[in-house]
């Protein structure tokens, strides 16, 4: 049995015109997601704005109400549960965001901020509750005599690992991270990452953690998934990933990652325009207007590529890329004029000058 | 090099609040040459904006540029200059570019009439002229089917876009200096690798001088041949880009380098900095780093550190340029042994 399991999951936000709402199209912000996480597991979500990787995380959650799919999270049909289910449910699966300055209430110390899932769930009362507070913000690395402090009084990271103790405060299984470092300067964000990295390694933790940093997402993820305009295009393994990206997209994100390494001169694949609108997204392959892959032809705007295990573990939506269930004949009905051909991951050259610099 | 293209000499930017004087700029000395791309990376509230808008004389009350202060600019003392004279220097000699294109940009009025407002302003152009100018500008940046995006307003451009618009618009004088401000923070990588692009590419056609403010030291390797590090209102360190990532000297830089992951990177655990940057209001006495530095010593504490002269045209702002067996014995931080967390 699959930790969580997602299953074509959709979200289309209507778009209202006039007075009287009427509806004159959708935003198709997560278009058919499927994906598992197992215990223990940090599955990173990346992709560039708007791609759908946090309507994804929130839709998991039903804190947006999907608009079809299914999830299943330790054997409950989440998407099915009545409201008093699906709170109890809410108890493992918490979420971490990415505003440390919105997301905790500025009238509530952080005391109360930690307490209030305790008392909901009817953890723990009185003096009970007062020390499971105090040890909370002990193990996210905050003093616990800071209790009766409200965040205006913390700075950006102190006030993440308050988000984090206050999500921590129920003992969930899985947690959804959505964008948690993004905010925060770069030496805080390394200690909120390590401070995650130890919780999950001390707890059991699974976390959906969503990012757009490639550099933070290798670090802390076992898979990666790649999304772009509500698609996932690529999933693997964190280390197949960053070595041999398959899809032209993955590629072209992680040669755009700057390199902290001066004179080293990278080949960049630069992609061309921005992302198009998920109200009005490409037909077929959503990302053909921008692949670079040679064999890309008129097919690539007819079909849907399907995501397809290419290596073992290692899936793409590419129906180019060898070897695809869409036959070469079903491409050609559609004006293919390319058969599937291997385009060469060349953002491999990320390891190459590791090796090389003074590390 | 003869005399450069800028040069601040001292500068202090204070600012008078109900809480205290908050010394943001306190003492900052460096210089950017004719056609150089130069970067100062450090992170929030360590003065690099501060610095930055003082150089444009855009500081208002309750800040002030003090006493003691300057800003040579070809030639010219700029905090000398009357309010008038300033204006001919800005947005024609010295150009800004700012972090975020939706609040850089005027919603009211087309892209198109953004561009031509500076070049009727300072060229005394024409109306027709000037919009012929902004077409063209815009095309030199990279905006495909310029003359329909003229007439576009911003909110009808994505980020990228925009970011281009006011680079389009920073450039329209061809400034000698263009104060990039977190140019690309607010846009996704694939953006980012555009716009920087862009910028490297204008200033090798146009010789333009950049000064690239940035708190993403990725950003800085791969576009600035020279780094200045701020930290707590200071410079702490200076030197060639590839000296720098080489033989970081500061212990600051040591722990932002240390602390920032890489792809292709295999650290099990990222280092990291203990504590925060200290408020402004409320610099430590001796070293400012000293609480948050895994080498501090006695003279840490009493003695503030002068930049040293470490060779090459590398400066740090360490006493472990003269000490330099110290930094065989590293121990905890204090910020660390009275908990990350002090407040």
């Amino acid at each position: 049995m699959t930790f969580l399991s997602v299953r074509d999951l959709v979200k289309h936000f209507p778009i209202k015109r006039g007075v009287f709402g009427k509806v004159s199209g959708q935003v198709r912000a997560v278009d058919g997601v499927s994906f598992d996480v197992a215990p223990g597991e940090t599955l990173a979500l990346v992709g560039e704005s708007g791609c759908g990787k946090s309507t994804t995380g929130r839709a998991v959650l039903r804190l947006i109400e999907p608009t079809s799919g299914k999830v299943e999270f330790d054997g409950n049909d989440v998407l099915a549960l009545g409201a008093s289910d699906l709170r109890r449910l809410r108890r493992k699966m918490q979420i971490v965001f990415q505003d440390p300055f919105s997301s905790l209430n500025p009238r509530m110390s952080i005391g109360a901020i930690v307490r209030e899932g305790l008392t909901i769930h009817n953890l723990a009362e009185g003096s009970a509750a007062d020390a499971r507070v105090k040890q909370l913000l002990e193990e996210v690395g905050l003093r616990p005599e800071y209790s009766s402090r409200y965040p205006h009084e913390f700075s950006g990271g102190q006030r993440q690992r308050v988000g984090i103790a206050r999500a921590l405060s129920v003992e969930p299984t899985f947690i959804v991270c959505d964008e948690p470092v993004s905010a925060l300067d770069v030496s805080v964000q390394a200690q909120v990452v390590n401070l995650l990295q130890d919780l999950q390694r001390d707890r059991g933790l699974a976390y959906l953690f969503i990012a757009h940093d490639l550099s933070v997402v290798e670090h802390i993820a076992d898979r990666v998934a790649v999304m772009y305009l509500g698609h996932i295009v690529e999933m693997a393994d964190v280390d197949a990933l960053y070595t041999t990206p398959i899809m032209p997209y993955t590629q072209a994100l992680l040669s755009a990652v700057p390199a902290p390494d001066p004179g080293v001169k990278r080949e960049r694949i630069l992609l061309t325009g921005d992302v198009p609108s998920p109200a009005n997204p490409p037909s077929g392959c959503v990302f053909h207007p921008r692949c670079q892959h040679p064999a890309r032809d008129a097919s690539c705007a007819v079909i849907i590529p399907p995501l397809e295990e290419k290596a073992p573990g290692h899936w793409a939506a590419c129906i180019k890329q060898p070897p695809t269930t869409v036959s070469w004949e079903s491409q050609k009905s559609v004006g293919g004029t390319n058969p599937p051909d291997f385009f060469l991951p060349r953002a491999a050259l990320h390891r190459s000058i590791d090796t090389t610099s003074a590390h | 090099m003869t005399s450069p293209l800028l040069e601040l000499d001292n500068l202090h930017t204070f600012f008078y609040t109900d809480t205290g004087v908050a010394r943001a700029v306190d003492g900052v000395s460096f210089h950017v040459g004719a056609g150089e791309t130069v970067g100062v990376v450090g992170e929030s509230g360590c003065g690099k904006s501060v610095t930055a808008l003082s150089i444009l004389r855009l500081i208002r009350a309750p800040g002030r540029v003090e006493q003691g202060s300057a800003i040579r600019f070809e030639g010219k003392d700029l905090l000398g200059l009357s309010e008038r004279e300033m204006q001919r220097i800005r947005g024609n000699r010295i150009a800004m570019v700012f972090q975020e294109p939706m609040t850089a940009l005027n919603p009211v009025f087309t892209v198109g009439d953004q561009i031509a407002e500076v070049a009727r302003i300072h060229a005394n152009m024409s109306k027709k002229d000037a919009a012929v100018k902004a077409v063209e500008m815009l095309r030199l940046v990279g905006i495909p089917a310029p003359e329909q995006r003229a007439t576009e307003y911003p909110h009808q451009l994505s980020g990228g876009m925009r970011q281009r618009v006011v680079i389009a618009m920073a450039l329209v004088m061809n400034p000698a200096l263009v104060i990039a401000d977190e140019p690309t923070t607010a846009l996704d990588v694939t953006i980012q690798a555009q716009i920087l692009e862009l910028l490297a590419d204008l200033t090798k056609r146009l010789g333009t001088s950049i000064l690239l403010i940035t708190h993403d030291l990725g950003v800085v390797a791969e576009n600035c041949s020279r780094v200045i590090v701020m930290y707590a209102g200071e410079v702490v360190e200076e030197a060639a880009t590839v000296d720098l990532f080489a033989r970081a000297h500061h212990p600051y830089t040591e722990g932002l380098l240390g602390a920032m992951p890489r792809v292709g990177g295999t650290a099990e655990r990222l280092a990291t900095i203990p504590g925060t940057v200290p408020p402004p209001t409320n610099w430590p006495d001796g070293c400012r780093f000293r609480e948050r530095c895994m080498y501090a010593w006695e003279r840490c504490a009493t003695e503030h550190p002068p930049l040293y002269q470490i060779g090459g045209g590398h400066t740090s702002r360490c006493h472990l340029a003269v000490e330099p067996e110290r930094r065989a014995h590293p121990h905890t931080p204090i910020a660390a042994a009275i908990g990350a967390s002090a407040a």
